[in-house]
């Protein structure tokens, strides 16, 4: 590997004491960080530790109260987003800033247009835009409109993006969430290629397995503070999730195995396009099915069909013995089947109403005589699931759009125990929330299926299928291509090479 | 928890009905801008002239009695007369006209001998300069109500005035919120105002006898009128869910087809061929108030309780807030927005029947604009375009800050033009406001 030689010593940035107040909340209390040129920084906390914060104070977009940053030794203030693209500092986040209409090329260059009176050079922007993927080292069409691109391809329209600024520092947020384990190892080739090339990376996700795979140090903020800052080498997947929650923990999967019943849930030969196609299963009495396989491989539309959310082409579906017919959402909620959504955000919950009224959305008949809502009832019933399920609200009155991801998983959840759902679908129930509240999550599941009920977990994270399933689904190409019975002793390399097809 | 409670009730109230002061404002100002001397007339004011009489003349004075040729003016003249004949003072003469009659009376009891000792007049009738041609007679001799000092704005009439043109705003502004919180547009209400105005007019007319239809042909064809409207909503609800087309452009269509469906059942005219009990709708007053005041009061009531305690109003709020997220919560989302247009068609239908009785005709030409009016109403009462959030008794408050700021601007005799770009400001600034609150929030 070519390391550039000159400045190896002379960290690229160093953020010193960076304190940030809001109102009400001390978001940052006194951060360093250093960065050295061609390195790979992970950057971890669990959510709301202050990681977004410091991210917008290196990006212009907050101004730190107190702290110095330095970039190459000289000391540099950063006001605004232009200053820091300035400074040679390129953000990556996980929203992208593309323009859906309009080329890669052109997104590279919007508001920096090579122009000659006026004219767009376009010829010269094309070449130029070429030169950079060629650098990268990825043939993306770089005529096509970008919203026409995957969601990868957009992902490396940012890189080139920055680097055609110039850029010495590239802080990447999240950029595999939505990655399939094929683009996210091309992902990695191209970190890896910066690096050589001595651009210095943070790196921010929650998959702590890719922090092994790509990073050289970590550094671990908790509550807006400093934890330190570690050799990837001295450190273990256990030693890394106690860093962030500051707490021991003796297993990060609390599985719990008991007897498993009958079959409830059956599915027979369900399908719906090319997204599924003759896909049968069953989900017995007290089991978690964990569903897995890459993005695309119809877990989701499965899903989505059994709720009734999409209309199926063929199948048969029955619980308990008894084949039910589901043509909505309603349908599904009126026999007992409820999902939760990957997205809770745009699909699990209203964000401007409260959280009691989200509570009660699906429940009201049950809360309401002549159309007219009981909401007395309505609070008492909801205030029952919030000691249960441990939900940190304020109050009632809440917006739930104010929550943190784990808090908005268990308002949705608590919303279909009140309907006393038979067959509860998670769909990436840990996906953004931070390893606190995922603990809490998988014990709330081992409690739903010792109560009897059929539990289907789909999950692109292996470990977490491994860790808590009673088998598993392994799905490629809207088909099922794998049915392992003894979750407890499969492995990630079985299920992998099941979901490549 | 209690009194946490009740801090949070006073400041729910503020954020939602925070208009209200905006309107309170408004208020103040328009009275204090028309401040002006008034002369009141009529019973209570007859009664203080002869009051005043016999106080200064003592009973027995020979009085005459000077008003013109007008309702108030009788009234005016009645009261007097009776209380003077109660106190023991003698009415030699009471006119009802011009100064030519009045001048003419005079002559003829001077003429007969008879002594006058005070003349009983009002503003008007005081200021007439007949009385100077007589002997002995001087303006000592004439006696009128006390003048006060009142805002124009603030009389009663005027108020109720208000009131009355904004009932019709209002009610349609009704289903108007409701669709808007689903984040969806009814462009077409205006248009239903004419279309139920007409199928109205048109069906007593041609099949229940006109001028002399019965009250049960009368309000069988008001139900018609309205129903008609109903099922136009219920048809862009339809369009609406089932082909998930643009609520805009739905309402758009339905607004040309329906405007140009009352220009074709009505050929173009007005339809006055109305019997009089049609007429009370619009018209009549009940325990002072005048009815649309009271059709308005009702459904703003009904309104508000089905927004704030029923499963119906969550669904809405639901929809706008995330049709997506409130489908897959098990909301019927087609059914409630087939619902909620069908409301919003059948008020702009009774809106229409409304018009229609307080004109005396269904007209095609009714309704012009009103879509942009109620709209207004809304968004100034506080609902965003955007969905979600909004509250109906905002809306009436929107709605009556629109009505008073136009009824403020003709009685301080405003150029119409400039009034047109008083309220473009109005709507502005509320829109600019639901955009902070909402980017601050």
């Amino acid at each position: 590997m070519t390391q550039v030689a000159a400045g190896r010593d002379t960290p690229l940035l160093q953020m010193q004491g960076i304190d940030k107040s809001f109102p009400g909340v001390h978001a940052l209390r006194g951060i360093d960080l250093t960065l050295m040129p061609g390195e790979v920084l992970a950057l971890l906390g669990e959510n709301g530790a202050g990681k977004s914060t410091l991210i917008k104070v290196l990006g212009g977009a907050h101004q730190p109260d107190h702290g110095s940053i330095e970039i190459e030794g000289e000391v540099v203030s950063i006001d605004s987003p232009a200053d820091a693209i300035r400074a040679g500092i390129g953000i990556i986040y996980q929203e992208f800033n593309l323009v859906p209409a309009l080329s890669a090329w052109e997104n590279i260059f919007l508001g920096r247009e090579r122009t000659t009176a006026g004219f767009i050079r376009r010829r010269d922007e094309r070449r130029r835009a070429q030169e950079l993927f060629d650098r990268i080292g990825v043939r993306v069409p770089i005529d096509a409109p970008c919203g026409s691109l995957s969601v990868a391809q957009q992902q490396i329209v940012e890189i080139a993006k920055a680097l055609s600024q110039e850029v010495r520092i590239i802080v990447m947020d999240e950029p595999s969430a939505t990655l399939t384990p094929a683009e996210v190892s091309c992902l990695f080739d191209i970190i890896r290629d910066l690096r050589a090339q001595g651009i210095g990376v943070i790196y921010i996700s929650h998959r702590l397995d890719e922090i092994f795979q790509i990073a050289n140090r970590v550094s671990v903020i908790r509550d807006g503070e400093s934890i330190g800052t570690v050799p990837i080498e001295e450190l273990t997947r256990v030693s890394m999730i106690e860093m962030m929650v500051g707490r021991k923990i003796d297993n990060e999967f609390p599985k719990h195995r008991h007897p498993i019943g009958d079959a409830r849930l059956q599915v027979t030969d369900l399908g719906r396009g090319q997204a599924v196609r003759q896909l049968s299963f069953e989900v017995r009495r007290g089991e978690v099915l964990g569903v897995t396989g890459l993005v695309g491989s119809g877990r989701t539309e499965a899903a989505r069909l059994i709720f009734g959310a999409d209309q199926a082409d063929t199948g048969t579906i029955t619980l308990d013995g008894v084949p039910l017919s589901i043509r909505s959402p309603r349908d599904a909620i009126g026999s007992g089947i409820c999902l939760l959504t990957e997205d809770r955000k745009s699909q699990g919950l209203i964000l401007g109403m409260s959280v009691r009224e989200n509570f009660g959305l699906p429940n009201l008949p049950e809360f309401s005589v002549a159309g007219f809502i009981r909401e007395d009832q309505e609070a008492q019933a909801f205030a029952g699931h919030v000691d249960a399920l441990s939900i940190k609200i304020p109050h009632q009155e809440q917006a739930a759009g104010n929550l943190s991801g784990g808090n908005q998983q268990k308002v949705v959840l608590a919303k279909w125990l009140q309907r006393n759902a038979e067959v509860i679908i998670f769909d990436e129930p840990t996906r953004g929330i931070d390893v606190g509240t995922k603990y809490d999550i998988y014990l709330l599941i081992n409690d739903l299926a010792k109560a009897g009920k059929a539990i289907i977990m789909i999950s692109s994270e292996l470990p977490e299928i491994l860790g808590m399933s009673d088998r598993i689904l392994v799905m490629h190409e809207g088909r099922k291509v794998g049915m392992i019975d003894d979750a407890a002793s499969a492995t990630q390399t079985q299920l992998m090479d099941l979901a490549v097809g | 928890m209690e009194k946490k409670d009740g801090h949070t009730l006073l400041g729910r109230f503020f954020r939602d009905y925070g208009m209200i002061f905006v309107l309170l404002l408004l208020c103040v100002l328009f009275s204090l801008l028309t401040l002006a001397e008034q002369h009141p007339t009529g019973v209570k004011a007859g009664r203080q002239v002869a009051d005043q009489i016999v106080n200064q003349e003592g009973s027995g004075a020979g009085v005459v009695i000077v008003t013109r040729d007008t309702a108030e003016d009788h009234a005016f003249a009645a009261a007097i007369q009776a209380e003077l004949s109660e106190r023991g003072a003698i009415v030699r003469a009471s006119v009802n006209g011009s100064p030519a009659d009045a001048r003419r009376v005079i002559s003829e009891v001077l003429g007969r001998g008879e002594s006058i000792e005070a003349i009983a007049a009002n503003d008007v009738t005081s200021r007439w300069t007949i009385y100077e041609q007589f002997e002995g007679l001087g303006r000592e001799q004439i006696v009128t109500p006390q003048s006060h000092t009142w805002p124009n704005f603030l009389k009663m009439s005027n108020l109720l005035g208000v009131a009355n043109q904004t009932a019709i705003y209002a009610i349609i502004a009704i289903g108007m919120t409701m669709v808007i919180i689903t984040a969806g547009i009814d462009l077409s209400v205006g248009s239903l105002v004419a279309l139920a105005s007409v199928a109205g007019a048109l069906l007593i007319r041609d099949f229940g006898g006109g001028a002399e239809a019965s009250t049960g042909m009368m309000l069988l064809g008001v139900l018609a009128g309205s129903g008609l409207c109903a099922l136009a909503g219920a048809f862009t609800g339809a369009m609406v869910t089932t082909f998930r087309l643009p609520a805009f452009i739905v309402t758009l269509a339905m607004m040309l087809m329906a405007g140009g469906l009352a220009f074709r059942l009505s050929n173009g005219s007005s339809i006055p061929e109305l019997p009089a009990s049609f007429f009370l709708i619009g018209g009549g007053k009940m325990l002072g108030l005048p009815n649309p005041v009271w059709i308005m009061i009702v459904l703003y009531g009904v309104a508000h309780i089905v927004m704030t305690r029923m499963s119906f109003g969550r669904y809405l709020y639901a929809i706008g807030g995330n049709a997506e997220a409130a489908r897959l919560s098990g909301v019927p989302v087609k059914r409630i927005l087939l619902i909620v247009y069908t409301i919003s068609g059948a008020l702009a239908g009774l809106g229409g029947i409304v018009l229609a009785s307080k004109l005396q005709a269904g007209d095609p030409k009714f309704g012009l604009m009103y879509e942009l009016e109620v709209i207004a109403a809304v968004v100034v009462g506080g609902t965003s375009l955007l969905g979600g959030s909004g509250k109906i008794l905002g809306t009436l408050i929107g709605a009556f800050i629109i009505a008073v700021i136009k009824n403020g601007m003709n009685l301080t005799a405003v150029d119409p033009f400039n009034q047109k770009i008083v309220l473009g400001a109005v709507l502005l600034a509320a829109v600019l406001i639901d955009t902070l609150k909402r980017r601050r929030a």
